[in-house]
């Protein structure tokens, strides 16, 4: 990480991106936008007020969460696999002065800097609605952006290492994704379940993102910021690092 | 001059199986080096080895200068790799790749801008520059490959099987382009199935087989000490007979199939003796490497 030997890896991916920026960006901007619009006025008409604001402003956080988790995780799962394994881009990197550590520290990198993309997307959508209480306030979501993406592509680059094909991605969304969407507080308050669930989804990792953003987006600066950047951290420092183990022997072995 | 590559009773196991087995091998200079071996010989390990991609159980490995696996990225500073494979970017063009390439090196844009044209040209790829991977035919791929590998400019290129898979012409392009390194003054490590191009290419060759050399020199030196100069090939009705009488002028025979492999000094003799058997066809050749290396490896299949 001290050198910038990552930086090659990461702009390869960045110009394979630029060919497809635009269908790229409004791919981002498509999926939030429904949920925020379908959920925020169908779901909203229904609900009024969630914690004494417009469902709509509630939801907005835990959209913004979702999709910097989802574009993190697409990343380092589908075209991550597909440049290891299927086009072996990353066997032809090996082959110059670039190490493993090299091609795994630009692909984390790079799908955090996707995923902070998706995430500015959504924020000028949030602007553009008005779902918002502070103007200032907003742009501390940035660094809790790029905390969940360095999060998510960690996570997404172990699941990677240890994926036979593109179909056991499915038990990580179904046993790790899904749960975080629906447990980690993107659609409702934690406060809402029963306490024993409420205990598990602290520990999932949406659950301290959506912790950081919300509070932003309602205009108030969130409690515990430390804990939860330091909870997004390490699991992100964490799949990082089994990633790199588990590809390593996985490739060089 | 010092090596460019010399490995030392270099050894690598997989759990029980000893996939290199305490090789020796040691490259000159502006040379070509082949290394032949039937499949699962341990070749691609060799290689592998050899770049500091995997580390060695035992021995040592000495890549341009350097001491591996530690020092491997330095080293590989100043190696090109033609992968068994085709990995070429299939985002990006002809030139793309080239360019993307060069930046794993630390080449910057402007560097390649300049170096591109000539490794073009190189590969018989002028006029397709801007043409998706996807476009190209098998040929041209490997040559896009074997340019690839030359972006940094690099004093020891090491090739695995690059023409497997080729046809004819495009093969004979890739030979061309070998021999232009060499004529260079690079150094080539290839492994290769194909004995002729073996023959043709490389002035030093080493047989290995269960992870080990078991012969090294030139392809002239192997054919002369480790086998009859002359191959009379003989099939046809009656062949079971005529084995049976035999020939004392065949030093040794091999039957493989149909086919009785006569290796002998004195071809004329048996092909006399043929005559009196009508039923009887032959072919009189040569030995090559590739009789050699039947030889020596067996012809059990290895797969």
């Amino acid at each position: 990480m001290i050198n910038l030997n990552w930086f090659p890896v990461w702009q390869r991916n960045f110009l394979v991106w630029k060919k497809l920026a635009m269908p790229s960006l409004l791919g981002n901007l498509a999926d939030p936008m429904l949920y925020m619009l379908g959920l925020g006025y169908g779901l909203g008409g229904l609900l009024h007020q969630v914690n004494g604001v417009p469902y709509l402003h509630f939801l907005a956080a835990g959209t913004l969460c979702y999709s910097v988790m989802n574009s993190a995780t697409f990343e380092t799962l589908y075209s991550a696999f597909s440049r290891m394994h299927v086009q072996k881009t990353w066997e032809a990197i090996l082959n110059t002065p670039l190490t493993l550590r090299d091609v795994l520290v630009g692909e984390w990198l790079w799908a955090a800097s996707k995923s902070l993309l998706s995430g500015v997307a959504i924020i000028l959508v949030i602007w553009g609605l008005g779902l918002y209480t502070d103007f200032s306030l907003t742009l501390a979501l940035v660094p809790v952006i790029v905390l969940t993406g360095l999060c998510f592509s960690g996570l997404g680059l172990a699941v990677n290492a240890v994926s036979p094909n593109y179909d056991f991605f499915l038990y990580y969304f179904t046993l790790c994704i899904t749960p975080q969407v629906l447990l980690g507080g993107v659609f409702y308050p934690p406060t809402a379940l029963p306490a024993w669930l409420a205990v598990a989804a602290d520990w999932l990792p949406l659950t301290h993102a959506v912790n950081l953003a919300r509070p932003l987006l309602l205009g108030r600066w969130p409690d515990a910021v430390a804990l939860h950047a330091l909870v997004l951290l390490a699991y992100g420092l964490a799949g990082f690092l089994f990633g790199l183990r588990q590809t390593r022997r996985r490739l060089l072995r | 001059m010092t090596s460019p590559l010399k490995l030392s009773g270099l050894t690598k196991r997989y759990g029980d199986t000893v996939v290199v087995d305490g090789l020796d091998l040691e490259l000159k200079a502006g040379r070509c080096h082949g290394l032949l071996g039937p499949n699962g010989a341990g070749k691609t390990t060799t290689l592998r080895l050899a770049l500091g991609l995997i580390a060695a159980d035992a021995g040592t490995v000495d890549l341009l200068g350097q001491r591996l696996p530690a020092r491997a990225e330095v080293a590989r500073e100043r190696v090109g790799v033609v992968p068994q494979m085709d990995n070429l970017d299939p985002d990006f063009t002809v030139r793309e790749n080239l360019q993307i390439y060069g930046r794993y090196f630390g080449l910057s844009k402007r560097e390649m801008i300049g170096r591109i044209p000539a490794l073009l040209d190189f590969a018989g790829l002028a006029g397709k520059s801007e043409a998706l991977i996807a476009t190209l035919s098998g040929g041209m791929k490997r040559r896009l490959t074997l340019a690839r590998a030359l972006v940094n400019d690099p004093d020891l290129v090491i090739l695995d099987e690059p023409t497997t898979g080729l046809d004819p012409q495009a093969r004979h392009l890739i030979w061309q382009g070998l021999r232009r390194l060499m004529g260079q003054g690079k150094t080539l490590l290839l492994t290769t199935h194909f004995m002729e191009e073996a023959e043709r290419l490389c002035d030093d060759i080493s047989v290995i087989d269960q992870g080990r050399v078991i012969v090294q020199g030139s392809p002239r030196e192997l054919i002369q000490t480790h086998i009859e100069p002359h191959v009379v090939e003989i099939y046809g009705d009656g062949l079971n007979e005529w084995q049976a009488c035999g020939s004392r002028h065949c030093h040794r025979c091999e039957q493989a199939g149909e086919t009785l492999f006569c290796y002998t000094q004195t071809p004329s003799k048996v092909v006399a003796e043929l005559a009196a058997h009508p039923g009887l066809r032959y072919l009189h050749r040569p030995a090559n490497l590739e009789d050699v290396f039947l030889k020596l490896t067996g012809r059990d299949l290895r797969d």
